[in-house]
């Protein structure tokens, strides 16, 4: 049991490093410090230099652009672009749609659609969850009637993020209204262009537009846009469900925001000291960290087992999940508790135009935290709830 | 990275695993307790000859030159046992103490005994009023000719009534909290002016409160520089810490099997209990506190012998946190799971409760640990 790096991987680190810190924009890179939302050209710009040095799609297929990178210095690059801290690249064409196509789609739609989603050339968003299909997906209702060479698209789907830019969705629909609810479900890619597509933006509590209504209203879809077999998509769902969840526990986004947390309550004063200099809130922060440090170690401890598992989801991830998501609420509790009263101006603009060259009202640094925390609430919710990870651990882990 | 054991490792676990398996049930356990010393010497007998005792110490010593991994396995083992013998204080504590600190002289005339379970040490550093800092010893030493007289009161010296020898912590200089001025001897357990009241602790596991009064011992009882024990004790400390840390993770996977498979089993309302999904999602909790637990178990033990006083002392701190923290969670939620049973004497899991609790006051509970870590500064660099 040696639990220290190789040389290799170290060195490996350090070229991550370097190149993230010259590479990635600056003002990008301030956004991120300072919790501030991105605009699309952020996210596309940062693709683009990824993809320009060969590092945009590390874990798909050699031949689509992977670097075939073992699992460990695939989390080392994750770790050092959430430290920078850089964006993650949009994860509903890298992560899901993605490596979907390279396994399961047909050869024409991996040269159309691969290429393009590395470049961040589509933009790409994920038609799952509808109204009455949350976390019991498979119960969806969107329909998909066969007609000739195309089918025929009916139904709406919700939650559906950063619909608003998106050139693309993939989307479950169902196919086969007579079979058992996995069994009548296929997987469909369709263009955003195409008529009877209607977004409908919802506004998140904090003030955000990141969520969308998706209307689809008689929506024709080329049958050459299915993915794989029809009525197959409820096993292509679940495989991406699971590449979901691999790097969900955010340990290098996590520890650079508590990097940042220390650097507000340093600035902040209570009393005559500096909040860090506050015991009680010292300790506050300590603890954190070290759910952040046994997280870091268990993530290790599922990855280094990864190469046993031969690409079978393991179950622990959603350990990884329950933690990391917790932690990241818990730091941005903390945040929002470290500026104290300045968490209150409303100030966030909310859309990404309006107001955005106010002067702040209070410290620079204190606007983000409280529409952050707000808004944090999100990640114990998708992803597959916790709840949901709970009843996956006593099923899948504990056999009960 | 790498999280495997190597060969010779897993032998080992496997041998600690299968005795006690075959030697240490509940019901021997049970039996243990009422002999006269409160633990098992034929137990011990066996530990010495399957080399356990001499694990950490150097071949030259009688010793088979392991490291923290093999400590780790080990105390591990013992904790899925609920072990009682004198294990930790005379190898891990009394004998770290030695290893790190003694002569050649002192090495070669006491690790031998000690690895062969002949001699047992004691570790009588904390005092009454200390409560969790290392600094604070109001025990004395005082120059006398070539020698030291040792004066004072050691309070809950883990197997103190057991040892034949005790590792004292004694000041020569300096006020009652400063880190400097400290002293290490070794001192006969019989010798005139020590006094030992032996008592058993509520986790069943013995200890003793020590007086010395006007106690002798040679220059050569000195363990390292008197006057600059406190790194020395820190250190001892925290390689003590990495193996509780060990020996609660194999407590508390236990602790969780027990009560997974008891959900399994138990029926009310017509259904096993492990059918109701609150107690499902507390399972899965208590899962995620073994694991995390289990992290940084491992992470205490890799940094165990970490030369960098202060990075080792951050993450033995923070493993001690987690520890605690686990050991209060899965431990209640283990009692509640099992409704009335869980409260019986006769049912296991309560003294696996209770041994957790008592892991997380040894050595300084989670809220001092947690406090030190953050005078430090934390883990992550602002
Ligand atoms: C900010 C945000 C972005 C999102 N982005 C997308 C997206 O881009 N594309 C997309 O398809 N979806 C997206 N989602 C949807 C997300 O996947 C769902 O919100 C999630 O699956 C939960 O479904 P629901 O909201 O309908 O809650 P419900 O499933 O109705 O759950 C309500 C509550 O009941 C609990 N619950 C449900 N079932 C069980 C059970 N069996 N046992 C115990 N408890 C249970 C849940 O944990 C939750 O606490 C997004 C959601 C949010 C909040
Ligand atoms: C100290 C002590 C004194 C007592 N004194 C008396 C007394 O004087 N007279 C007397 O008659 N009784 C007495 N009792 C018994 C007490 O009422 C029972 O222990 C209690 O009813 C629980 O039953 P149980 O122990 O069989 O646990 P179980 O019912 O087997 O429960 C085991 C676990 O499953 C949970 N559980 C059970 N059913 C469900 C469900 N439907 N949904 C979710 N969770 C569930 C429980 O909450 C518990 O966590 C005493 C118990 C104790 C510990």
């Amino acid at each position: 049991m040696d639990l220290r790096f190789t040389d290799e991987e170290n060195a490996f680190r350090e070229e991550v490093r370097a190149f993230m810190r010259t590479a990635c924009p600056e003002p990008t890179r301030r956004k991120m410090i300072e919790g501030r939302r991105l605009a699309k050209e952020d996210m596309v710009g940062w693709q683009r230099i990824l993809n320009a040095k060969g590092w945009a799609v590390p874990h798909w297929p050699v031949e689509w652009g992977g670097t075939g990178w073992s699992a460990v210095k695939q989390y080392i690059f994750r770790e050092e672009m959430q430290a920078t801290p850089a964006p993650e690249p949009l994860p509903f064409g890298v992560n899901m749609v993605g490596p979907v196509i390279a396994t399961f789609g047909n050869e024409a739609q991996k040269k159309r659609f691969l290429p393009r989603i590395a470049n961040l050339d589509d933009w790409w968003c994920q038609g799952f969850s509808e109204p009455g299909a949350g976390s019991d997906l498979a119960s969806l209702k969107t329909s998909a009637k066969r007609d000739g060479d195309h089918y025929v698209v009916n139904g709406q789907k919700t939650w559906t993020t950063l619909a608003q830019y998106a050139d693309w969705i993939f989307c479950l629909v169902r196919t086969d209204p007579a079979a058992k609810k996995q069994e009548g479900i296929s997987f469909l890619l369709i263009d955003m262009k195409t008529p009877g597509i209607t977004v409908r933006p919802i506004q998140t509590i904090d003030g955000g537009h990141e969520v969308n209504e998706v209307f689809l209203d008689e929506v024709r879809v080329p049958a050459e846009n299915l993915v794989g077999q029809e009525n197959k998509g409820w096993d292509y769902a679940k495989f991406l469900l699971g590449n979901e969840r691999t790097g969900i526990a955010r340990v290098g986004i996590s520890k650079a925001r508590v990097r940042r947390l220390k650097e507000i309550a340093a600035l902040e004063r209570i009393g005559d000291r500096a909040l860090i200099e506050d015991e009680r809130f010292a300790m506050k922060i300590a603890a954190v960290e070290v759910e952040l440090k046994a997280l870091e170690m268990t993530q290790l401890r599922v990855l280094a087992d990864e190469r046993t598992r031969k690409g079978k989801p393991d179950p622990r991830s959603s350990i990884l999940k329950i933690k990391g998501s917790e932690i990241q609420q818990t730091i941005s509790e903390l945040l929002m508790e470290a500026v104290g009263p300045y968490a209150l101006p409303d100030q966030v603009p909310h859309d990404d135009t309006e107001r955005w060259n106010e002067p702040p009202i209070g410290p620079d640094w204190a606007g983000p935290q409280a529409p952050h925390y707000f808004n944090f609430r999100k990640v114990s919710i998708y992803g597959g709830s916790n709840e949901i990870q709970k009843n996956i651990i006593a099923k899948a882990i504990l056999g009960l | 990275m790498d999280f495997e054991l190597s060969e010779e490792q897993r032998l080992l676990k496997d041998s600690v695993e299968r005795l006690l398996a075959d030697r240490y049930g509940f019901e021997a356990r049970q039996g243990f307790l009422r002999e006269p010393e409160g633990w098992s010497r034929a137990l011990w007998q066996r530990y010495a000859e399957l080399g356990l005792t001499g694990l950490p110490f150097a071949e030259a010593h009688g010793g088979f030159g392991g490291g923290p991994v093999e400590v780790m396995i080990v105390m591990e083992a013992f904790g899925r046992a609920l072990a009682l013998e004198p294990y930790l204080a005379s190898v891990v504590l009394g004998g770290g103490a030695v290893r790190l600190g003694g002569s050649e002289a002192m090495r070669s005339a006491v690790l031998p005994g000690v690895a062969a379970g002949e001699r047992k040490l004691a570790f009588a550093h904390a005092e009454r009023q200390a409560r969790y800092d290392l600094a604070d010893v109001a025990a004395t030493a005082r120059r006398d000719g070539g020698g030291y007289v040792l004066d004072g009161a050691k309070s809950l010296v883990l197997h103190g009534d057991a040892a034949d020898q005790l590792v004292v912590s004694a000041r020569l200089t300096g006020a009652q909290r400063d880190a400097q001025g400290l002293g290490l001897f070794l001192v006969d357990a019989a010798a005139p002016g020590v006094t030992r009241r032996g008592y058993a602790m509520v986790d069943g596991l013995r200890a003793a409160e020590v007086t010395l009064a006007n106690v002798r011992v040679d220059a050569t009882a000195a363990i390292g520089e008197p006057g600059e024990a406190f790194r020395l004790i820190a250190q001892v400390v925290d390689q003590g810490i990495a193996a509780l840390c060990a020996e609660a993770v194999g407590a508390l996977a236990a602790m969780h099997e027990l009560t997974v498979e008891y959900l399994r089993t138990r029926k009310q309302f017509g259904v096993p209990i492990g059918s109701f999904q609150v107690l499902q999602h507390r399972a899965a909790e208590m899962l995620i506190g073994v694991e995390q637990a289990r992290s940084m178990a491992m992470l205490a033990t890799m940094m165990a012998e970490e030369g960098d006083a202060t990075e080792r002392a951050k993450a033995i701190a923070a493993a001690k946190v987690q520890i605690g923290r686990s050991a209060r969670a899965v431990g209640q939620a283990a009692i509640q799971l099992h409704g009335g049973i869980g409260m019986t004497m006769e049912y296991q899991v309560g003294h696996y409760f209770k041994r957790v609790t008592a892991i997380d006051t040894m050595f300084g509970d989670a809220d001092h640990h947690l406090a030190r870590l953050a005078r430090m500064g934390g883990l992550i660099a602002a």
